[in-house]
């Protein structure tokens, strides 16, 4: 039989769930998870999280955009049909851009804020109909909740009971 | 932990609330059971919008021959409608990114509903062009896709189709803003449904949230992100709407004050149908507690910001139009035009909607009381109704040649359409406003022990 626990720790306050926080990272004892209704501030540093990297991928996005931009207005203005309307003759492309710049612009925030909405819902794995991720229903209302993944659970239920913990469940891995 | 805000700074959030409360005040409207008023709301806009659905329908079988347009006066209600509801659909997005780069708090209670407005107004906006291209069948002709007729490609210099991307773009990404502001908030509903359907429909909606801490942190940069990418939406779209008049050669129209003068227009008719349909809400859904006076007061001195943008631009057009020396800007806003001629009483109601009675908000009385601000923000909705009219119909009717001067009467049709969308919207608004998390409650959370009272009383007992 494995020794392993899930141990689910429930605060009801925010400052105490961060000072739980700390103490156990203090301690280098890993926190599976962290579960909480609204974004509590300083959450993710107390975490040691990295940056997270989806508005760099936004960057990304923004650039296909434009791309897509230049590309659609010059193929259909300039190479595909070359028009001259109303005395405004298509010569080339960089001629042409400022009566493009809407479209560009439009198409980069439509890329990146969409694109970037779906990466969001991947990284994340979440879908439409997808099951609950949080364990305790309370946790979207107002409780505050620590999962750990670990062997001793005593020492870890002695900190959540040190730091003001609500209520602690142990669950068989 | 710091929770401090200067306690000069009037509370967000009155009464006092626990972080559980604020979840019974936000789910109560859509848990509890209809109200009779909502049912008889639903009900008369459902007749509107039937209504307005069928003149719809005769413009599509008749043709546009049905609305009240004439050869020289070519857009009518049709277009001043359009930009009424775009310039509506202006303050949701405005308030959510714009607001949330300033880091204004006080964006959180109102943003969800303005954003739902906005959504629901540019719905309305996007009828009006669409039914005006009269075969609303080949309308997907203004994208470009490839296709079997030629090379039929739509002409990218045109303003026309700028238009069509600035709105399809600013209409889909609010929508995506929207929703993902809006899973945590059906998470929170999800777990707390009671029947198993209820739980079905706000599992599917949300998406399986659970509230992880690295999803919170991805969460924030998302908002951040879009709320970056959508300010500069937010200036494009009337920018580009306003194009539609100042990049033609129409006297009147063909002037560059035009998308400045059209975006704070915007605001300032958005944010007064912000006041008008969350003045009825706060009181409908209970939420005084969260839409507090400071919100209905500084929203109203928005309204004085942009109103007064308005008003200098009214005065630079007027002073441009004597100043170019034009005779045909002359007949438009001079000699029989305007304020005189027979098109003066729209010119006076934009007067009197748009500058003096918005006036009024320079009294702290009058912004601080809620029947005044129901008023005024009304008469503001009327007043940029007859700006877009003024502007459409009155430099039009003034031709080049005073042969062909002539004036504009709309239809039963044109009547019908307009109403009909006016109670499209109130049906989409009342749907939401049962079904949704009307006010961002997460965020909500997030400020509660900086803005709640309770807290804020605290931590003023500490600091003195």
């Amino acid at each position: 039989m494995s020794t392993t626990k899930i141990i689910y720790g429930l605060y009801a306050d925010d400052d105490d769930l961060m000072n739980g926080v700390r103490t156990f990272m203090d301690k280098g004892i890993k926190i599976n998870e962290v579960y909480t209704p609204f974004p509590v501030h300083g959450l993710d540093k107390a975490l040691k999280f990295k940056k997270t990297r989806i508005s760099d991928a936004a960057f990304i996005y923004a650039v296909y955009g434009v791309t897509i931009g230049i590309l659609v207005t010059w193929y259909v203005m300039n190479h595909d049909w070359p028009q001259n309307i109303g005395g405004k003759p298509a010569f080339d492309w960089a001629h042409n851009m400022p009566a493009f710049v809407v479209p560009m612009f439009e198409l980069m925030v439509f890329c990146a804020a969409h694109m970037m909405s779906l990466t969001f819902l991947a990284r994340n794995k979440m879908y439409p109909g997808c099951p609950p991720q949080n364990p305790d229903p309370r946790t979207t209302d107002d409780k505050f909740m620590m999962e750990f993944v670990t062997e001793d659970v005593d020492a870890v239920k002695q900190i959540l009971i040190d730091t003001g913990v609500e209520e602690i469940t142990v669950k068989d891995a | 932990m710091s929770h401090y805000e200067a306690p000069i700074r009037e509370p967000l959030i009155i009464g006092h609330k626990t972080y559980h409360d604020i979840t019974e005040d936000i789910a109560r409207p859509i848990e509890e059971r209809a109200g009779k008023l909502w049912w008889i709301s639903l009900y008369a806009a459902l007749v509107l919008f039937i209504y307005g659905f069928g003149c719809i329908a005769y413009t599509i079988g008749t043709g546009i021959g049905s609305w009240g347009l004439n050869r020289t006066v070519n857009w009518g209600w049709d277009i001043t409608n359009f930009v009424w509801w775009v310039g509506i659909g202006h303050a949701g997005t405005l308030i959510s990114a714009v607001l949330l780069l300033f880091r204004q708090r006080w964006r959180m209670s109102v943003n969800r509903s303005a954003e739902a407005m906005t959504i629901f107004a540019v719905v309305q906006a996007a009828i009006f062009p669409v039914i005006h291209m009269g075969r609303v069948w080949v309308g997907y002709w203004v994208f470009p896709l490839p296709n079997q007729f030629g090379s039929l490609w739509p002409n990218f210099n045109s303003p026309l189709l700028w238009d069509v991307f600035a709105i399809s773009t600013y209409f889909s990404v609010s929508t995506v803003f929207w929703f993902m502001g809006l899973i945590p908030d059906f998470a929170m509903i999800r777990d707390r449904a009671k029947t198993p359907w209820t739980r079905k429909i706000y599992t599917l909606l949300s998406f399986g949230w659970g509230g992880k801490a690295k999803h919170w942190q991805r969460f924030e940069e998302l908002s951040l992100v879009l709320a970056g990418l959508a300010t500069p939406l937010v200036f494009s779209v009337h920018t580009t709407v306003s194009f539609d008049f100042s990049t033609s050669v129409i006297k009147g129209w063909h002037s560059t004050i035009y998308p400045p003068y059209f975006v704070a227009g915007a605001i300032f008719s958005g944010f007064a149908m912000v006041q008008t349909l969350l003045l009825v809400a706060r009181k409908v859904c209970h939420l005084e507690d969260y839409i507090t006076m400071y919100h209905i007061e500084i929203m109203n001195i928005v309204i004085i910001l942009t109103g007064g943008m308005v008003t200098v631009a009214y005065a630079t057009e007027y002073f441009i139009g004597w100043y170019s020396g034009s005779r045909y800007e002359d007949f438009t806003y001079l000699s029989p035009g305007a304020a005189t001629g027979p098109y003066w009483w729209a010119f006076w109601a934009l007067i009197i909607c748009n500058l003096v009675v918005p006036a009024l908000f320079w009294f702290k009385k009058v912004r601080t009381n809620i029947l005044a601000t129901f008023i005024i923000a009304l008469i503001i909705n009327i007043g940029m109704w007859f700006e877009r009219f003024d502007i459409i119909v009155i430099n039009l009717s003034r031709d080049y040649l005073p042969g062909s001067w002539t004036m504009f009467k709309p239809t039963i049709i044109d009547v019908g359409v307009y109403l009909g969308t006016i109670g499209f919207f109130s049906v989409l608004f009342l749907l939401y406003a049962r079904t949704f998390p009307v006010i961002a409650q997460a965020e909500l959370k997030s400020i509660l022990k900086i803005s709640g009272e309770t807290y804020k009383a605290k931590e003023g007992d500490e600091h003195h």
